[in-house]
């Protein structure tokens, strides 16, 4: 009966619409597939890079899978490799980075929300003009200020030194924090912080007892954020220390870039992988919460 | 006791500005006063440390007169060029294919994105051993048999600028992707379906309907792609350290370099203050439309 059916459909037009529409998928997944693999590729090369010998990178192709996989260059990249005169390897530069980055995440993001609460529940004649000047900082290139800063750290015994970094970075951090708790606060009903008024809570009761407790998820947006900009930093820390006081990445790039004896491009790519790890770590866990963070600037509050 | 009263009220109500002043005042001397100085020390004659006499423009004739800084701006160019419409292209292109209901869109995504997680140094790194000639593409593809194969634009001054935009174009395209999809998310799918009974097919309909309709996201995605071009610096540093030679020095690395490696105070905060307008002409009418549209929204 079934087959009889089936009998009376046109065949001929429903084939080829079938592989019509295969074609069309086909046209979808075969260039996102491709991008893919492109996208993933150096990611793919620095993993694989970093798992070989030193002999069998000059011997082979950069690309393949290694023959014998080794944890000798992760270990030299952490614990031995030279960073200008000093051959302590990446550790002292990795903690010199945590040192920097949770002070400098904790004090951005909760000075950002104290910021965004009263841009929008206590808002006073002007509030709109300081709002403006804080959102103009998120764009400053920083080379504007470069000089300055250093004159400024220079006096306020803080140069060279990580807790000079620590301000640097609440101070430029401010901006995109008090934009993310702003934009997601002016959301809030109002009424919310009014019946609050009228049970007798103040200023710092209401922030701490009713707008916090709603605001958990865009806490996490603006702490990824953050932490993601300060990890990654490169200009501050450049221009801002030098020898054994520097991040991560001003260490990575000096490894990078030595210039004597044989290149161990093994070290180089697991350097680059410690790197990146904590930073990849937090996308890979809260991917949803980065992607808010990095539209922020761009979709209307 | 009436004194106090008002006192502590009055204070309750000059509490909010109390607590955002700090702030404001870390803003405004971190940002606006140090432009301000950056600007006074581009009329200064400054080398190795700040001195503050009066030069007028004599700092200013020296950057336009310097060839570095002319291949600084000519390399912005080009570099800004490329980098805008590849990413943009890019961005756009994945983010129509990824919302045709496909299966594993999260990964894609998450695939396309994870790039803007790596610092540009990561990236620069990655990217220099892939391109170098000696071990990375070139040889693989000699290998595989066609050996006459040469991609050795790392090392060849003419063409370096263009490995910059390979690694920035991978590292920004997935962040205009998700612009885009968040805009394609956005519009609704009667529109579509309306333009679909019409007749008209789903080329002609993204042609005529659909990107029209992504112009807000097309304008984010281009301002904050100009801004991340222009601040360009860590990645030229990474991958080419503004090399071979000065083939591939951007305004960015100009003005560190001359700031803190050639005594040339002076002369780097002109070039900074020419950076500061550049971005200033793109981000204020852009922040400006944007706070207006909110404003009356």
């Amino acid at each position: 009966m079934a087959n009889a059916l089936a009998q009376h459909k046109p065949i001929d037009e429903a084939l080829p619409r079938k592989t019509r529409m295969r074609l069309g998928r086909l046209l979808i997944y075969g260039p996102l597939c491709v991008m893919a693999a492109l996208y993933l590729m150096p990611l793919w090369v620095m993993v694989v890079t970093s798992l070989k010998p030193l002999d069998e990178i000059y011997g082979g192709s950069f690309i393949g899978l290694p023959q014998t996989v080794t944890l000798e260059a992760w270990r030299a990249a952490w614990s031995e490799a030279c960073i200008g005169t000093e051959c302590t390897g990446l550790k002292p530069y990795f903690t010199n980075s945590l040192l920097m980055v949770i002070p400098a995440v904790v004090l951005s993001t909760g000075i950002g929300a104290i910021n965004g609460y009263i841009l929008t529940k206590w808002r006073f004649p002007g509030a709109n003009f300081v709002f403006g000047l804080l959102l103009f900082g998120c764009f400053l290139p920083y080379q504007a200020i470069l000089i300055p800063m250093a004159r400024t750290l220079g006096l306020l015994g803080l140069a060279g030194s990580i807790p000079g970094l620590v301000f640097v970075h609440v101070a430029y951090g401010i901006c995109f924090t008090t934009l993310f708790f702003r934009n997601f606060f002016v959301s809030l009903p109002d009424e919310l912080t009014k019946a609050a008024m009228v049970d007798g809570a103040g200023f710092f009761r209401i922030f701490w007892s009713v707008i916090l407790p709603t605001s958990i998820p865009i806490i996490v947006v603006s702490c990824i954020w953050q932490f993601t900009q300060i990890w990654n930093d490169f200009l501050f820390g450049v221009s801002f220390t030098s020898g054994g006081n520097s991040p991560m990445t001003v260490a990575l790039n000096n490894i990078v870039n030595v210039t004597t004896g044989r290149k161990q491009y093994n070290v180089d790519m697991a350097a680059a992988m410690i790197a990146a790890i904590p930073t990849l770590l937090v996308y890979i866990i809260a991917g949803r919460y980065f992607v808010r963070g990095l539209t922020a600037g761009a979709v209307k509050g | 006791m009436n004194a106090a009263k008002s006192f502590s009220s009055r204070l309750a109500g000059w509490l909010p500005r109390i607590v955002v002043a700090p702030s404001l005042l870390v803003v405004i001397v971190t940002v606006y006063l140090f432009i301000l100085w950056t600007g006074v020390i581009s009329f200064t004659s400054s080398k190795f440390v700040p001195v503050y006499d009066f030069v007028g423009l004599e700092q200013f004739v020296r950057l336009w007169a310097t060839p570095r800084w002319h291949t600084a701006v000519a390399n912005l160019l080009i570099f800004s060029a490329l980098f805008l419409s590849l990413s943009t292209g890019i961005g756009l292109l994945m983010a129509i294919l990824l919302d045709q209901n496909i299966r594993a869109e999260g990964f894609l995504r998450a695939v396309y994105l994870y790039p803007m997680a790596l610092s540009f140094i990561v990236t620069g790194t990655a990217w220099k051993w892939i391109m170098n000639p000696g071990l990375g593409i070139q040889k693989v593809v000699n290998e595989l048999g066609w050996t006459s194969f040469t991609f050795d634009w790392i090392t060849d001054p003419n063409m370096a600028i263009y490995t910059v935009v390979i690694a920035g174009v991978w590292q920004s395209s997935g962040f205009a992707m998700a612009i885009f999809l968040a805009g394609l998310r956005g519009i609704d799918n009667s529109v579509i379906k309306a333009a679909q009974i019409e007749g008209a097919g789903l080329p002609l309909i993204y042609r005529q309907i659909i990107i029209p309709m992504l112009r807000p996201a097309m304008l984010s995605v281009i301002v904050l792609l100009s801004y991340i071009a222009i601040k360009s610096f860590d990645l030229v540093l990474a991958l080419t350290n503004g090399g071979p030679g000065s083939a591939t020095e951007l305004p960015s690395t100009f003005m560190f370099s001359a700031t803190f490696r050639r005594n040339q105070m002076g002369v780097g905060a002109a070039s900074a203050i020419m950076m500061l307008m550049t971005v200033a002409a793109i981000i204020v009418p852009y922040l400006y439309s944007e706070l207006r549209e909110r404003n009356n929204g």
